[in-house]
């Protein structure tokens, strides 16, 4: 690869090659505060290249490959080379982690503790974590949360936060010193732009905390919480974990113990000012 | 007339049993499936213990244990029969 880079989000070293400069000089300037892999020794790789040598240069459009593959993953246009890069990395640690219990969630610490906020794609995981870390949480990550089975500790994964469409300006609004990366229009999921985690979330992302709640957050209806019992938080986080089968029993046990120990709420929102404070009046509850 | 055949669980050391709420999970080794079962699964699992039971020897225990008002023999052979697809128990 003509172009690599090496980055450290959490726990999980990366190493990105790719064909064309761009991406990975806009990875270098978004993540410039991050740290290098420990020993300058990555636990996956990124490749982001050419279908074929001269399509470097006409019509540019980057597949995206790695220790990990899907064969059919639709290649993205040049433009869009940093969100492949996210993806490629997103990809690689759905596939190939082993050490820890990826959990699809937002996670956000305070004292020590974190709340794990899951759910689907458009439920609000990225505004409600940036949103958070905006009123002086620190932001752990808004897609993976690392859920350690040997400790039951979380780790956190703040990778650049993805934001989609209304939620652009909603967070911009609430950060007007952040800073972003391109606004990325026409991708798979619209337009995308990319939120650097702050200081605080970067200098502290290697401290796990403990999981103290675990919120199911669904945007558009009215506002409303409800108690999860332990058995459909289980069942719900196991849909939510790309690697749980593949822990075995280190992940059934990991994921009863959590369900047992720590509360989950569902918590349906019609805004996002209104799951703020919903979020951080079950917070205070607790 | 056929012999009734006898049901044995599956060795505790295979089985990760962990009650919840109304439901219990089990986390079954051999097959690296995780079951998430209700009543009367779990019952019939530790009633079985380590003892080939027929289905009679285990619906009267049930019955004694749980204090069954409807103990329905073919309810339990429904549950029994599911129990060995699924490797819980086995068929002897």
């Amino acid at each position: 690869m003509k172009h690599v880079t090496s980055l450290k989000i959490g726990p999980i070293g990366f190493r990105i090659g790719c064909d064309w400069k761009a991406p990975v000089a806009q990875v270098e300037r978004l993540y410039a505060d991050f740290p290098r892999p420990d020993d300058g020794i990555a636990d996956f790789n990124v490749h982001l290249f050419a279908a074929r040598p001269w399509r470097r240069f006409l019509r540019p459009s980057v597949h995206i490959g790695g220790d990990f593959v899907i064969p059919d993953a639709a290649p993205l246009p040049l433009a869009q080379g940093l969100l492949a890069a996210e993806m490629g990395m997103n990809l690689q640690m759905a596939l190939g982690q082993r050490r820890y219990l990826l959990l699809h969630a937002a996670a956000a610490e305070r004292d020590g503790r974190a709340v794990l906020m899951t759910g689907i794609s458009g439920a609000g995981k990225s505004t409600l974590a940036a949103l958070l870390m905006a009123r002086g949480w620190r932001l752990m990550g808004d897609e993976f949360a690392l859920l350690d089975p040997a400790t039951g500790l979380v780790h956190g994964f703040p990778r650049l936060v993805s934001l989609k469409n209304e939620s652009i300006d909603v967070v911009a609004r609430a950060l007007p010193d952040a800073a972003f990366g391109p606004r990325l229009e026409g991708t798979p999921k619209g337009t995308i732009r990319h939120l650097v985690p702050d200081a605080r979330a970067i200098a502290a992302m290697g401290e796990p905390a403990a999981p103290a709640l675990i919120l199911f957050p669904s945007f558009g209806h009215q506002a409303a919480e409800r108690p999860v019992l332990p058995s459909e938080s289980f069942v719900r986080l196991t849909q939510a974990s790309t690697n749980y089968t593949k822990l075995a029993e280190r992940g059934f046990d990991a994921l009863t113990r959590l369900v047992r120990d720590v509360p989950s709420r569902a918590l349906d929102y019609p805004d996002a000012d209104t799951a703020l404070a919903q979020v951080e009046r079950l917070w205070e509850a607790l | 007339m056929k012999d009734s055949p006898s049901y044995r669980a599956a060795a505790p050391e295979t089985l990760r049993i962990v009650p919840l709420d109304a439901l219990t999970l089990i986390y079954h080794h051999a097959s690296g499936m995780t079951h998430v079962v209700d009543a009367p699964v779990p019952e019939i699992l530790e009633t079985l213990g380590d003892k080939a039971m027929t289905g009679a020897q285990l619906l009267a225990q049930l019955s004694q244990a749980f204090d069954l008002g409807d103990a329905d023999p073919a309810a339990l052979t429904l549950r029994l029969d599911e129990m060995v697809a699924s490797g819980l128990v086995e068929r002897l």
